[in-house]
């Protein structure tokens, strides 16, 4: 058994550890070094853990035996997951850490001895604060994540579901936790403290179902952002530095990436959280419902634009990673470069269902992530290329944003596609994106639409060229 | 008058929040996805919670409500610690450079 002050330090020097594991991400040649300091820091932070309780006995075993339980099946799946699903994996992800929070609050409240926190129905007042505040959010984490994992899954449609009075609702729950909070603390009654873990799994269901598929970047990024919160909250509670250090640090980084993510799409944050983004639709597919001309071609075609071009870029979307067309794609690009061609690629930010989507999907596919440009880098050259190839993304690159201040994406940075020479734009059909509001680039005299699967129609490109 | 050891953890989280806003920002943007993954694997840390929970049991009875609750969240904070780490180092392995020579 080791003392207080020492295991104190340790979690101390994981949390340290934990910074560095986020410090090396900054590129992506640190990167793979910062994820062993992450691992590094977890793993003194068990090890301190067992030490410092001193207890090995039959209690120990079954703690290993839950660990390799868990353990394995956690390795499993991250070797079996393909990297197209890795928004479902994080979803699914977020929801474990936000029930391990509630199990732990559950378990401290059943039994404070154990945390030397009081007695039952004597719990200290500070420490039972904190625990219900882990509790609620770790709750609201885990349903909310499980309602994400599920759209992003398509087991629960995309749609937002929506319904009258669902904003006042949703209001009065959150008071009430607030207020079942406070009972709590001044009570200690268990009844409050199953009440306040039953709403609190609740809202979290309510507050995600009004919100759309496309919008998952920022659900995804804000649930990442409660995870953390939730297990500030039980660090507080059990007074370890490393928990709490780790919980702001993961607090931080998901509130950063939601910020991004409403950037990207000109959206604040509060009315992607309130939802509907489809409430729009209505009034936009009823304006533009007039049928325009479009200029459509096959992979020949296609093939003869890019073979005589001496700059593609290509800008790939959520539609990509449906395909699964990135290892085609790069085989189409490999085809090109062979041919003297110069190949960038194009990623905004919202492409896809979570911050990075592209970038790893690309990754996957042995694209050198220095040929991989964010939409800042990259928007200037589009006017000196001579080929943008668009797969499988649409309101990222409508020009409206920019022209058109009565559209619902109107302000939101686009890539300015439009300025390229002549324009591929692989799509299934001629339907609208998400946002429900027709793409003026359909409709410019430079474009050329490809309708085909993403996957297949790069590959009949390939061939062609 | 002696300071409440709530108010070093305090100072402790609030310090901790600046530097991962300042960390965070420093994340290139291609790594955003790794990023949610890392940080779903250290926020998985609650697992010391967990073992103290499931090491609450006495020597007669190992299985009490508050350590099967602890067992069921080392387990799940274990799924997140492997998979989470292990999913990181997967990802990250695929980024790769531009190879010079062609």
């Amino acid at each position: 058994m080791i003392s207080a002050n020492l295991s104190a330090i340790f979690y101390l020097v994981s949390g340290v550890l934990f910074i560095l594991a986020l410090r090396g991400l900054s590129s992506p040649e640190t990167s793979r070094q910062g994820n062993l300091f992450g691992i590094l820091g977890m793993v003194i932070a068990i090890t301190v853990t067992f030490l410092s309780t001193g207890n090995f006995s039959t209690g120990f075993i079954f703690v290993l035996i839950f660990i390799l339980l868990g353990g394995s099946i956690g390795a499993f799946i991250a070797y079996r997951i393909p990297m197209t699903a890795m928004p479902e994996l994080v979803a699914g992800f977020h929801s474990l850490v936000g029930l391990a929070a509630v199990f732990v609050a559950i378990s401290a409240f059943i039994n404070p001895e154990a945390f030397n926190l009081g007695t039952p129905g004597n719990i200290k007042l500070g420490s039972l604060i904190e625990m219900s505040i882990g509790a609620a959010v770790g709750a609201i984490t885990f349903s909310g994540s499980i309602i994400a994992f599920l759209k992003l899954q398509g087991i629960m449609s995309g749609s937002p579901i929506l319904f009258k009075g669902q904003h006042p609702l949703n209001a009065i729950i959150l008071i009430s936790i607030i207020v079942l909070i406070y009972l709590l603390c001044s009570t200690q009654s268990s009844n409050l403290f199953w009440i306040l873990l039953a709403v609190s799994f609740l809202i979290g269901f309510l507050l995600i179902i009004p919100i759309g598929g496309a919008d998952m970047p920022v659900v995804i990024s804000m649930l990442n952002s409660y995870s953390g919160w939730a297990a500030a909250g039980i660090g507080f509670t059990l007074e370890n530095t490393a928990l709490i250090i780790t919980g702001a640090l993961v607090g931080s980084s998901g509130a950063i990436l939601s910020y991004i993510m409403c950037k990207g799409m000109n959206r604040s944050f509060f009315n992607v959280i309130l939802g509907g983004f489809g409430a729009t639709e209505d009034i936009a597919s009823t304006t533009t419902k007039e049928q325009r001309p479009v200029k459509s071609g096959n992979a020949d075609d296609a093939a003869f634009l890019m073979k005589n071009a001496s700059s593609v870029i290509i800008v790939p979307g959520y539609g990509m990673a449906v395909a699964q067309a990135q290892h085609a794609l790069r085989e189409m690009v490999d085809t090109l470069k062979k041919n003297d061609i110069k190949v960038s690629y194009a990623i905004h930010p919202v492409a896809g269902r979570m911050p990075g989507h592209m970038n790893v999907l690309l990754a996957e596919a042995n694209v050198p992530y220095d040929e991989v440009f964010e939409l800042e880098e990259i928007n200037n050259d589009f006017a000196n290329a001579d080929v943008a190839f668009v797969i499988g993304a649409n309101d990222v690159t409508n020009p409206v944003a920019k022209t058109d201040p009565q559209s619902p994406i109107y302000g939101m940075p686009v890539l300015d596609v439009e300025k390229c020479k002549s324009v591929l734009f692989v799509k299934r059909s001629l339907s609208p994106g998400y946002a429900g509001i027709d793409n003026d680039l359909f409709y410019k005299e430079n474009t050329l639409m490809l309708f085909a699967d993403a996957k297949k129609m790069t590959e009949d490109i390939t061939k062609n060229l | 008058m002696e300071i409440d050891p709530l108010i070093f953890r305090l100072s402790i989280f609030i310090l901790s929040i600046f530097v991962g806003y300042y960390v965070v920002w420093s994340v290139t943007p291609s790594l955003h996805t790794p990023l949610m993954s890392v940080t779903n694997a250290i926020s998985s840390v609650i697992i010391v919670g967990a073992i103290i929970a499931g090491l609450s049991g006495n020597s007669d009875s190992v299985f009490n409500t508050s350590s099967i609750f602890g067992f069921l969240a080392i387990a799940l904070a274990a799924i997140n610690i492997f998979g989470g780490f292990l999913v990181t180092q997967r990802m990250l392995a695929m980024y790769k450079k531009k190879k010079k020579d062609k």
